[in-house]
């Protein structure tokens, strides 16, 4: 059988974002696929010579839409541990909530796309209905819909009133009562199933090997988050991680849909233990020396590396995302997957490419 | 006929989104436009994967020098008329990326924009509102194309009969 080659992308109606897929094919059957990326490379870790240290704040937050606050707060802790800052324990709860909140738009924005991705229309209007009233809340909490702009260098920007807890709380109730109802259609329904079960399948010691992050790693069954180092307030709540053991297209959804619901718990927990006290302490200094910084995103693992000489501009700012750990896996799930999968498949590590290419 | 089909064009025009450089922010908004809170398919306006299929080319983020390209085969690839409406402040000026190494600057530099919309993130509603203002440049433009091709089969027509 002769081979033929497909090109995939970069503008394909399954992808919201341009990733190039170069496709060996063999009667349907996918032989190779080799990536092409850096069509939105921008350059951001460029701008760092030019924008100071809080300013870049601003930019790392548009490293990605979807997960903005989250660079953000990798970034501040950095810039943090440089300065030696101890942020005050509410604003370390208020970036948990925050965060949580954008771990849940973010999967549920996943789920939904994930859906169509095979074709189920309906049950993506469904997911991206949900959402909507956790984008409400970051528009009421934070002023901006997508890039949620709270944190700063040493502690949060904005309060979370009591009368707005007690709206987000009334709210969880519902959005965990309407994801609830979507559980049988996700994890039951026959068109699902034949889609994903069995299909992308990782395993435990090839997704240890491979360097796979977030829940393409936890769907192979091994729990590893960052949520278990205690960064920001996580060490106060209780916390385990989500872990599916089949490696499939289908554990990964599960993965995910767990999640949502793991955040619910996890945003109520940090209501009630969120202590009074000041949002935001004065950094003095400027950064001076090297650091890591690593934060756990809906996708997997984010990692900051900062270097200071002393001035206000940073010399170096090196950002690893998730969606870069988790091509290599992608690429080993390819070959010998049916060419109508392929969507799936690419969808199913939650790609988010201007994160990879900044 | 010539009002009938400008009529149609402008009461269910086909969208194409074409993502360029964005940060995502913009593209899950107008993503969020499609479903049911925003729901733009109550204006008939689908979202169509295939550029020969679309009437107005909804573009985010700015311009790179890898996808300069590919932006301009999509734009190529549209029939006319078309509109191009560029969103988000990257889109319109290239935004907070605008000084960044890779980065051309807004949409205006490559393709002709009828409408921007501002904003970081564009907001749903904006999106629409500018969708909109492009709905009427797209009905000046289909009355100018369709005079075009009235006018040329008048000719065709014509010279047929007086051979």
């Amino acid at each position: 059988m002769a081979r033929t080659v497909i090109p995939f992308g970069p503008q394909h109606p399954v992808l919201p974002e341009p990733l190039h897929l170069t496709l060996t094919v063999e009667d349907e059957i996918v032989k190779s696929a080799i990536p092409k990326l850096g069509y939105v490379h921008r350059g951001l870790e460029k701008l760092a010579e030019i924008r100071d240290h809080s300013q870049m704040i601003q930019i790392v937050e548009r490293v990605c839409g979807i997960c903005s606050t989250l660079h953000a707060m990798c970034y501040c802790q950095g810039i943090e541990e440089l300065m030696n800052v101890e942020v005050p324990p509410r604003a370390k709860f208020l970036r948990v909530i925050w965060a949580e909140m954008h771990r849940m738009h973010s999967h549920l924005l996943w789920l939904g796309l994930f859906a169509d991705a095979f074709g189920f229309e309906s049950l993506f209007m469904q997911f991206w209905r949900i959402r909507e009233r956790i984008m409400d809340l970051q528009e009421a909490t934070s002023g901006n819909r997508v890039i949620v702009s709270v944190n700063c260098v040493g502690g949060v920007k904005r309060d979370i009133d009591a009368e707005t807890q007690k709206w987000i709380l009334d709210t969880m109730k519902i959005v965990e009562k309407e994801v609830l109802q979507l559980k049988s259609t996700i994890m039951d329904d026959f068109t699902v199933k034949r889609r994903t079960v069995g299909i992308g399948v990782l395993s435990k010691e090839k997704a240890y090997e491979m360097g796979a992050a977030g829940p393409t790693l936890r769907a192979s069954g091994i729990a590893q988050d960052l949520r278990q180092t205690g960064y920001a307030a996580y060490s106060d709540l209780n916390f385990e991680p989500v872990i599916e053991t089949d490696g499939d297209c289908y554990a990964r959804t599960v993965c995910r849909f767990n999640e949502v619901f793991q955040a619910i718990d996890l945003i109520r927990e940090a209501f009630t233990k969120l202590p009074d006290g000041e949002l935001a302490v004065k950094a003095k200094g400027l950064p001076n020396g090297e650091v890591v910084s690593r934060v756990e995103q809906p996708r997997g693992e984010v990692l900051y590396y900062l270097k200071g000489n002393g001035t206000k501009f940073l010399e170096r700012v090196r950002i690893r995302t998730p969606t870069f750990a988790n091509i290599p896996p992608l690429l080993d799930m390819l070959p010998g997957c049916d060419l109508a999968d392929v969507p799936v498949l690419i969808l199913t590590i939650d790609p988010c490419i201007s994160c990879t290419e900044r | 006929m010539k009002s009938f089909i400008n009529k149609s064009r402008v009461k269910s025009p086909w969208l194409i989104h074409f993502d360029c450089g964005s940060c995502n922010g913009c593209d899950i908004e107008v993503l969020a436009c499609l479903t049911p809170v925003y729901d733009i398919e109550r204006f008939g306006i689908l979202n169509v994967g295939n550029p020969k299929h679309a009437d107005i080319l909804v573009v985010t983020g700015t311009v790179n020098h890898r996808n300069k390209k590919a932006l301009r085969n999509v734009y190529d690839q549209m029939p006319e008329p078309k509109v191009v409406v560029a969103v988000g402040a990257c889109g319109t000026t290239g935004g907070i990326f605008r000084e960044a190494y890779n980065v051309v600057g807004g949409v205006d530099k490559i393709i002709p924009v009828d409408a921007y919309v501002s904003g970081c993130a564009a907001k749903p509603e904006s999106i629409i509102d500018g969708v909109i203002i492009a709905l009427g440049k797209l009905a000046e433009k289909g009355k100018k194309v369709d005079q075009g091709i009235f006018e040329r089969l008048e000719n065709t027509q014509n010279f047929i009969k007086n051979r």
